[in-house]
């Protein structure tokens, strides 16, 4: 027997387009605007989201049995404010830079919606394996398309990829800077990624007719 | 067999397909198509959309050919080659080396926007399968006139596309947008190339070029200066006839006039956004007249610059008066209720001086508040409308008691 069945597989690769929280279910958009500047920090908030989320599914899809119903969303606010915490630490152990251009948006984990929502719809009516690659996959499929929108944000808005210059350098105007090209200022603003993920929507949207709505 | 009817002929055999709308776009330009409609009961009325579009257009030619001349003469004047024009008619102001110096600059910002903005509606209309529709026509007048003349063109360009696509094919296209996309292009020009769009280096041509070498010229705009508290070097009557650096086609405020004039005179702009807009602006501006004469602040401030210019100077610097007759009042983006109007333009004109005066990093407010307006559009209406049937069913009420 494989390691995962067919219909396991499932939940994995179906966040990752077809499912996506994020184009398709529209959660978790906040944080997608706000830290995809940089494709680092995207890559970064992908895998702590990736981290919280499955181990947050499966401690709470053990205790789905006995966490009273009234009180379940205290319980879920609990599981993950315990694990963003330990995220937290570990960035300002180890990436400190790095976790302060994050800064309070991995705090902000707790309240991205895609996270409760996959603990309400998913982890409390179902066993831990399954909820754990519920996780895994719709965590992945958040961090997909914050790789996609941070890549070109930091593409055309600083001329780097992962603070590498690849295009060139602006001040020597060397690369396609000595042709006149300029960074676009727009796309480090926020407005312009929540374009970018508008375009995508846009594109899977005419790619697969099934997903339009109404 | 005449060149009308050979295109009809043609029309009749590509009908249905893929590039019929691009035909039929071209077709229509040239000549009204030989097609009735079928049904229904119908209005005649000579202005359609095509002739709507044309009558903004020709009343922003003179600004277009102003901003030609005065492009050559800001130049020229700046490399300290020619006199101080005089006065509109000023001798060395409508010279044919000004012109051609300034036709060499705007005329491919003209090419660029059209070319640019047009192919992105004939794509959509080829791929869509509809006509393509006459919106762009005055946009791609529009934004010429509103960019400063040393803009490069492939920024122009990319933004041109940015504006179509995003500010109106994505909403369904002409006259289903809710931003006025000449503003939208604008706002995408000065947030994504902000050294380009403002500071006083790019309203004079030739001045980047040269900025850090000993010809270096310089060519503030008169917000530029007030905002860094410093003197003026133009008189009131410059500003008014135009004879001033700014963006290419908003300089002259008595050709805007002239054309405000034609625009009201054919009914095409509405007179009481026109209005209402210059009524917000002197408001605020008597406001910001009210808090200098109080001693609220004093020349330390840094707002001070601004606040203390006249409230009429206000619509003579700047574009105020260019957006409040070719911007404001487009009529997609406008409210539509004459209530609406009302509100609509004063607040454009309020909040167009307020953000002049207050944000230092937006020289002009004008576009930004135009932007946020046609926002808040819908939701005027929505209120004026409501505020008419509530009024109207107390009547029925008290009648029918």
């Amino acid at each position: 027997m494989a390691l995962i069945s067919k219909k396991d597989a499932k939940l994995i690769t179906d966040p990752l387009a077809d499912n996506n929280p994020i184009t398709i279910q529209v959660l978790g958009i906040c944080s997608a605007l706000a830290i995809t500047a940089e494709l680092k920090a995207s890559i970064v908030m992908g895998i702590a989201v990736i981290f919280v989320l499955a181990i947050g599914n499966v401690v709470i899809s053990l205790m789905r049995n006995i966490i009273p119903s009234k009180i379940r969303i205290i319980v879920q606010l609990i599981v993950v404010a315990s694990l963003v915490i330990v995220v937290d630490q570990v960035l300002k152990a180890f990436a400190f830079e790095l976790s302060k251009t994050l800064s309070v948006f991995i705090g902000l984990i707790i309240t991205n919606c895609i996270i409760m929502g996959r603990f309400e719809a998913f982890a409390l009516g179902n066993g831990p394996w399954r909820s754990f690659l519920d996780g895994i996959g719709n965590a992945l499929g958040y961090t997909v398309i914050l790789i996609i929108v941070g890549f070109f944000r930091e593409l055309l808005g600083s001329g780097t990829l992962f603070g590498f210059p690849v295009l060139g350098d602006p001040i020597e105007k060397t690369g396609v800077y000595a042709f006149g090209y300029e960074n676009n200022g727009f796309m480090l603003m926020p407005p312009m990624a929540l374009i970018i993920v508008g375009l995508i929507i846009w594109v899977q949207r005419s790619r697969n007719k099934a997903l339009i709505e109404d | 067999m005449s060149l009308k009817s050979n295109l009809h002929n043609l029309k009749e055999k590509y009908k249905g397909t893929k590039m019929a709308p691009a035909f039929n776009a071209l077709h229509t330009f040239l000549y009204l198509p030989n097609e009735t409609t079928h049904n229904g009961t119908h209005i005649k009325a000579a202005d359609d959309l095509k002739r709507t579009m044309n009558i903004v257009i020709l009343a922003l030619v003179p600004c277009l050919i102003f901003g030609m001349f005065n492009a050559g003469y800001q130049h020229y004047y700046a490399l300290g080659e020619i006199e101080t024009a005089k006065g509109f008619l000023g001798a060395s102001f409508w010279t044919l080396d000004n012109l051609i110096i300034g036709a060499w600059t705007v005329l491919p910002l003209v090419a660029v926007s059209y070319g640019v903005g047009l192919g992105v509606e004939f794509l959509f209309a080829v791929i869509k399968g509809h006509e393509v529709e006459e919106g762009y026509l005055v946009t791609g007048m529009l934004v010429p006139l509103i960019v400063p003349v040393d803009i490069p063109l492939w920024m122009l360009a990319t933004a041109v596309i940015f504006g179509v696509v995003i500010g109106k094919e994505v909403f369904g296209g002409t006259g289903m947008n809710i931003l006025n996309p000449a503003l939208t292009i604008r706002a995408f020009l000065f947030f994504a190339y902000p050294t380009w769009m403002s500071g006083d280096k790019v309203w004079v041509h030739g001045a980047v070029e040269r900025a850090g070498t000993p010809d270096a010229i310089s060519g503030e705009t008169i917000l530029g200066s007030y905002a860094q508290n410093s003197s003026i070097a133009y008189d009131y009557w410059d500003m008014f006839w135009g004879i001033i650096p700014g963006s290419v086609g908003e300089t002259s405020k008595f050709l805007i006039i002239i054309g405000a004039l034609i625009l009201i005179f054919t009914k095409i702009g509405s007179w009481r956004i026109i209005v209402s807009t210059l009524v917000g602006a002197l408001v605020m501006g008597l406001i910001f007249n009210g808090v200098v004469d109080a001693g609220w602040i004093t020349n330390t401030s840094k707002f001070y610059g601004l606040m203390s210019v006249p409230f009429w100077q206000h619509l003579i610097i700047g574009s105020i008066l260019f957006g409040a007759v070719y911007m404001a009042t487009d009529p997609v983006t406008a409210s539509q209720t004459n209530k609406g109007k009302w509100i609509y333009g004063f607040l454009i004109g309020f909040l167009s001086i307020m953000i002049r005066v207050f944000n230092p990093a937006y020289p002009e407010g004008v576009f930004l508040a135009i932007l946020l307006m046609n926002v808040f559009a819908p939701t005027i209406d929505h209120y004026v409308i409501q505020g008419n049937v509530k009024r109207r069913m107390k009547r029925l009420k008290v009648k029918t008691a």
